[in-house]
This record gives C-alpha cells, sequence and structure tokens, in this order.
C-alpha cells in the first residue's frame, strides 16, 4: 500500500448524496480477478454512453477535472456492497482522498486498506470545499494528513479527525496482515480458552 | 456486579483477542462466508505472501453471484469473466482446503441462505463475509457483517478482523403487523424512517413484540437490510424460534454440546436497564406493504401513496428525487399503483427462502401472469427441492413464472438475468440503485407478495385487494 503524507491536488465537486457502489463501479466490472485496471470503468454509467462514448458534462469527464485527485461528495457517499472494487477504481483513476459529510461503514473501511484518505467534515466546510472545487483546474486543495487539514486554494484551513491507529498505517503504508500476526500468540490463547467455552463454534 | 450489556456488548466482549490503548480491537471471527467475487484477490495475496488459510474448517466457500440460474447451467458458463471467477473460487477452495459447495452440489445457492441452512451460522457467533448483506446472519443472535477484499484476506490469514466497536442502537416494532404486511415491509419501514444513512456508526438490535412473532426467515428479511440503513449490522435476540430452526442442522452441535449450546445462547439478550446510543420506535398496525419509487431504498411508500415531489424534499436530497424520477421514468402525483410493471423478480438473499415462496405462491395459485416476464429464483438448491416437494413450483410455472435454479441472479445482474433499458421491475431484492439490475433497468422494491401482486396485475398492486378476493 502507497503512503498518504501530504496531497496537493485538483478537486472533484460531486455533490449529489447517496453515490452508491453500483455507480462507482458497476457489477459487470467485478468478474476481474485483479486489483488493477478499473480506473477506466469508475463511475462508468454516469460517464460513459450505452455505447461508451464519453457524456460530456459529467464531472471527471470536464478538462479541468480530468487530474483530479480528491473528490468532494454529497452525504452518504459509498453506501450499498461491500465491493472494495470501489476504492480499487477510485485509486486507478488517481483519486486518494475523498471529502463528505459522511460514508458508509464498510467503503471507509476500505479506503483506508488502499491508501485512500476518507475525511469526514460538518455541512458547512464541505459546503466551502464544494465552492472551492466549482472553481476547476487552476485551484489546488491541500490535505495534510500529520497536520490534520484540508486547505483550500484560497489559503482557508480547516482540521479534521482520523482515527490514530488508521492514520499511522496510513502514514507509513502498513500490511494490517502483518501486524496481526504479531499477534498470533494472544490469537492462538484466544482459541485455547473458546475451544472450551464454546466448543461448538 | 457488572454493568448492563446490550446483546452487542455480549458478543462483542466474547470475541476480544487483543484491545489497543485506543480501543481498537482484534476481533476472532467464527465463520467466514467467502463467494467468487471478493476472494480472487484475497487468495491471490494469500499465495503471493506464502500465508495460509489459519482456519478452513471455519471457512466456508459457495459460488452464486455468476452463477447462470437457467435450468441447462449444467453446460457451464458462457461469459468468460464470470466462468473465470467461479473456475477461480473452485481451484482456491480446493488449494487451501476450505468447504465448499460448488455449483453442482444441491445445498449451493446464496451464501447468507447457504449459511443458516446448513447450520453454519449459530447464536452468538461472529460472521463475516465479503458481501454487504451479510447482515442476514444476525437474525440468529450472530454478529455479522460485510467485509471488504483485503480484509477477507486478513481474516484468511488470521481469523481475526481488526475493528472498533460501534454503537447501540434499537429499533423496536410494537404490536402486531396487519395482514398482507410482511418481514419485508418491518425493514423498509424503519430505513424510510431512519434514511439510509441512519445506521451509520451503529449495530442495530431489533426487537419488539412484531420481530418476536416473526418466523427465522422474516427476521433473516430484517436483518438483511440492516445494511440499507447503514448500520454496520442487524441483530434479533435469539429464542426458541432460534434453536428450533437450528437443531438438526448439519453443522449444529449435537447431543451434550447441543445442550451446552443452548444454555450459552439463553443468555444472549439485553440485559435490562442497558444503555444503547440511538432508539427508534415503530408501530407494527402503523406498517402498511411498502414500494419504493426511486433509486435509494429510503425512497419507500405505502402502496396507496403517490409519487412525490422534489419540492416535499430539501438540502442535497431535492437534486437526487429529481434525477431518481428522471431515471425511474415517474412523475409526482402519479399513483404508485398505477405504474405499469415489466417484470416480477422473486428471490436474493432477502426474499429467496421457503416462507417467501410460500407468501408468492399464495396469491399466485390459480392465476396468470400479465407481465412480460416473471421469475422465481430460490436461494438454494434445497429451498427449490423443497418448494418442488410443496407443489410450490407448480404453482408458478402453471401461472406462468420461470422456475429457475438458486443463485444471486437478477438482484445484481452479475449472471445473464438484467433487466434491460428502461425495463421496470418490481423485485423482492434489497437495492433500486441506478443500474443495479441491468443499466437503466428500473427497480421498485417490494416484498414476493406484492411482487406476486404485481404479477397478476400488471402493474404495482395492494396484495391486500387481491388477498380480500381469494377470502
Amino acid at each position: 500500500m502507497d503512503k498518504f503524507t501530504t496531497l496537493t491536488g485538483i478537486a472533484a465537486p460531486m455533490p449529489l448524496v447517496n453515490i452508491d457502489t453500483d455507480m462507482i463501479i458497476p457489477k459487470q466490472f467485478l468478474k476481474t480477478i485483479q486489483r488493477s485496471g478499473l480506473g477506466k470503468n469508475l463511475f462508468d454509467e454516469m460517464r460513459y454512453t450505452q455505447d461508451g462514448a464519453e457524456i460530456a458534462d459529467f464531472v471527471l469527464n470536464q478538462p479541468s477535472y480530468r487530474k483530479a485527485e480528491i473528490i468532494v461528495a454529497g452525504d452518504n457517499f459509498g453506501c450499498g456492497s461491500s465491493r472494495e472494487h470501489a476504492p480499487w477504481a477510485l485509486l486507478d483513476f488517481g483519486i486518494r482522498c475523498v471529502i463528505s459529510t459522511s460514508f458508509a461503514d464498510i467503503f471507509f473501511n476500505n479506503c483506508f486498506k488502499n491508501g485512500i484518505l476518507p475525511i469526514v467534515m460538518p455541512q458547512e466546510v464541505v459546503d466551502v470545499l464544494m465552492e472551492d472545487a466549482r472553481k476547476g483546474g487552476n485551484a489546488r486543495v491541500t490535505v495534510d494528513l500529520e497536520a490534520q487539514t484540508v486547505t483550500t486554494s484560497g489559503g482557508q484551513s480547516f482540521g479534521f479527525e482520523v482515527d490514530p491507529f488508521r492514520k499511522h498505517c496510513l502514514m507509513n503504508g502498513l500490511d494490517d496482515i502483518g501486524l496481526t500476526l504479531e499477534k498470533a500468540a494472544a490469537i492462538d490463547s484466544f482459541e485455547a480458552r473458546a475451544k472450551v467455552a464454546r466448543p461448538w463454534a | 456486579m457488572t454493568a448492563p450489556r446490550t446483546l452487542y456488548d455480549k458478543i462483542w466482549d466474547d470475541h476480544v483477542v487483543h484491545q489497543a490503548e485506543d480501543g481498537t480491537c482484534l476481533l476472532y471471527i467464527d465463520r467466514h462466508l467467502v463467494h467468487e467475487v471478493t476472494s480472487p484477490q484475497a487468495f491471490e495475496g494469500l499465495r503471493m505472501t506464502g500465508r495460509k488459510v489459519r482456519a478452513p474448517e471455519k471457512t466456508i466457500a459457495v459460488p452464486d453471484h455468476n452463477v447462470p440460474t437457467t435450468l441447462d447451467r449444467a453446460k457451464g458458463i458462457e461469459n468468460e469473466e464470470s466462468r473465470i471467477q467461479v473456475e477461480a473460487l473452485d481451484k482456491n477452495a480446493r488449494d487451501f482446503g476450505v468447504n465448499y459447495y460448488p455449483v453442482s452440489d444441491i445445498r449451493q445457492g446464496i451464501v447468507h441462505i447457504v449459511g443458516p441452512e446448513q447450520g453454519w451460522t449459530l447464536p452468538g457467533m461472529t460472521v463475516v463475509c465479503g458481501d454487504s448483506h451479510t447482515a442476514t446472519h444476525g437474525a440468529f443472535g450472530a454478529l455479522a457483517h460485510g467485509i471488504g477484499t483485503s480484509e477477507v484476506e486478513h481474516v484468511l490469514a488470521t481469523q481475526t478482523l481488526i475493528q472498533k466497536k460501534s454503537k447501540n442502537m434499537k429499533v423496536e416494532i410494537t404490536g402486531s403487523l396487519r395482514p398482507g404486511v410482511t418481514a419485508k415491509d418491518i425493514t423498509m419501514a424503519v430505513i424510510g424512517e431512519t434514511g439510509t444513512a441512519g445506521g451509520t456508526g451503529y449495530v442495530i438490535e431489533y426487537c419488539g413484540q412484531a420481530i418476536r412473532e416473526l418466523s427465522m426467515e422474516g427476521r433473516m428479511t430484517v436483518c438483511n437490510m440492516a445494511i440499507e440503513g447503514g448500520a454496520r449490522a442487524g441483530l434479533i435476540a435469539p429464542d426458541e424460534k432460534t434453536f428450533a430452526y437450528c437443531m438438526g442442522r448439519p453443522h449444529a452441535p449435537k447431543g451434550a454440546a447441543w445442550e451446552a449450546a443452548v444454555s450459552y445462547w439463553k443468555t444472549l439478550f439485553t440485559d435490562e436497564g442497558a444503555h444503547f446510543d440511538k432508539v427508534v420506535t415503530l408501530k407494527g398496525e402503523d406498517i402498511a406493504p411498502l414500494v419504493t419509487w426511486g433509486t435509494s431504498p429510503e425512497d419507500v411508500l405505502p402502496i396507496t401513496a403517490t409519487v412525490p415531489s422534489p419540492a416535499d424534499f430539501t438540502g442535497g436530497k431535492v437534486e437526487a428525487v429529481q434525477r431518481a424520477l428522471d431515471y425511474m421514468g415517474l412523475t409526482p402525483g402519479q399513483k404508485l399503483s398505477d405504474i405499469a410493471i415489466d417484470t416480477v423478480f422473486i428471490g436474493s438473499c432477502t426474499n429467496g427462502r421457503i416462507e417467501d415462496l410460500r407468501a408468492a405462491a399464495e396469491v399466485v395459485k390459480g392465476k396468470k401472469i400479465k407481465v412480460k416476464r416473471a421469475m422465481v429464483v430460490p436461494g438454494s438448491g434445497l429451498v427449490r427441492a423443497q418448494a418442488e416437494e410443496e407443489g410450490l413450483a407448480k404453482i408458478f410455472t402453471d401461472a406462468g413464472f420461470e422456475w429457475r435454479l438458486a443463485g444471486c441472479s437478477m438482484c445484481l445482474a452479475m449472471n445473464p438475468d438484467q433487466l434491460a433499458p428502461g425495463e421496470r421491475c418490481a423485485a423482492t431484492s434489497n437495492r433500486n440503485f441506478e443500474g443495479r439490475q441491468g443499466r437503466g433497468g428500473r427497480t421498485h422494491l417490494v416484498s414476493p407478495g406484492m411482487a406476486a401482486a404485481a404479477a397478476l396485475t400488471g402493474h404495482l398492486t395492494d396484495v391486500r385487494d387481491l388477498m380480500a378476493e381469494t377470502v
């Protein structure tokens, strides 16, 4: 997993609420057995017509946002299925950070496993960031994970909360499984106790 | 004396392997269910790092999303990518030695139907799967939730998950349901009340008389859609109905082990005075047969209502409703019961169990469909066999329904069962998202009885009207 420390980039505004994982990556692209290559199908049915032509007014098809690295989104982003293909597709497109008033639980977890930082901000801050994102390609937003701040193109800065353990993993690009396997002795002893207490499980 | 605990607190406490100072826990996983779509990259990760599956005996794999449901499926899967994905699961299950129900096995079906049916899912367990509808298993008083593929790999390798505890939410349904109203209507009514983000950050415990009165099948339907309300999981405390359902299942404990299990399971309830961070109460009598009109499960109204207008909403929902109405091809003020239906889909992990098929068959019996196509897709091979034995299959085929083999089918349309652009479907599944059942397809979520009613009339219909006819 790539480390996430600071990011300065273009933010794409997507004010629609309840952007679900079927929108982010429709099911026909879940048939892959790989993690990579999904970026071209990110938001596929919003981004392309049935015959594959680009829909010009979709935000990521607009010249200013084709290289967006941040999405500022409406409430409840990533709701729906558990498909990790959603963050894989975002990452493959080049998105490293999503900012919204709330995220669906599984999507939120999946982001951290892939070096994407989801940031929850109050509505009034998301409104300011959405306006800033609408300025297009000349406006650069800066996300500083260490300092836990998001700074608009105009220099306005907002703090955000992040779980300390997840921050640590993201900043150092750590592999969760490796960390857990260091606790193998604790898992062994739990299993031994559970075998007595709940032998049927 | 320990402080009073909720059911969720109790299951959580019994599965903590390690707790860090900041509250991050390593939680032990009792059952790991696996399907072909969200697991190939996880098994590949194990291979690349030389890791093994820590507890193959607690890991259960079954292909369901991609499998064809047509009667000729023994000839193989036509779509190459789908076939490769199912073949990858075959190989991974064999290489890593996990429990496996291949397509050819009569016990194959939707993972969330197979787990309980085979007795893998039991009260008090932690159950995960790379699938958001894992919430289904909460009906047994098991802490069950969906995970992403990275977490699938983590569970395969360590039999644990890194978790922070969610908050406790109580959803109480008081009183009894009225005739024609089902578990599906309960779960949709709750989402209508709280919104699709209303449960975010919570584990819901469903309780109250109307929940107690539900069968295990109905309870699974309620918990199944906890995720559509944003909750990590839904739970229902186990009771005599739960124990009766589990008893004798192939992987349920037997003899003395059964007795020990039941006495433990009887401790799995929320203590008097335990704290809930959020409480929602609905009256069972107030719930009507419901139908979704939009593209989010929260877009739900009684069948007797009319299509709303964007002006009825505020904030970001105004734009979303306009977009939904455009997508759905509906006009504000239009009666929901006037909406013509092309296709009816009865099945899915929400409503693909025997009781659901019985409810639909009761409405259909002796009548003919008026829609272009209608299909019943049983949730497992065993559900299908039972429905045939009970004569339900004949009722469906006589009426003009297609009688399919088990799988996820048109719930998410990864296999060939898909809607065409503009095609309108009354579905017993769980998601009415744009494109969910096929690009441009229009989904109305309903109960099995309501789906059957729509099939018979050709438009969304109040099932109670048809029930009155047969009385």
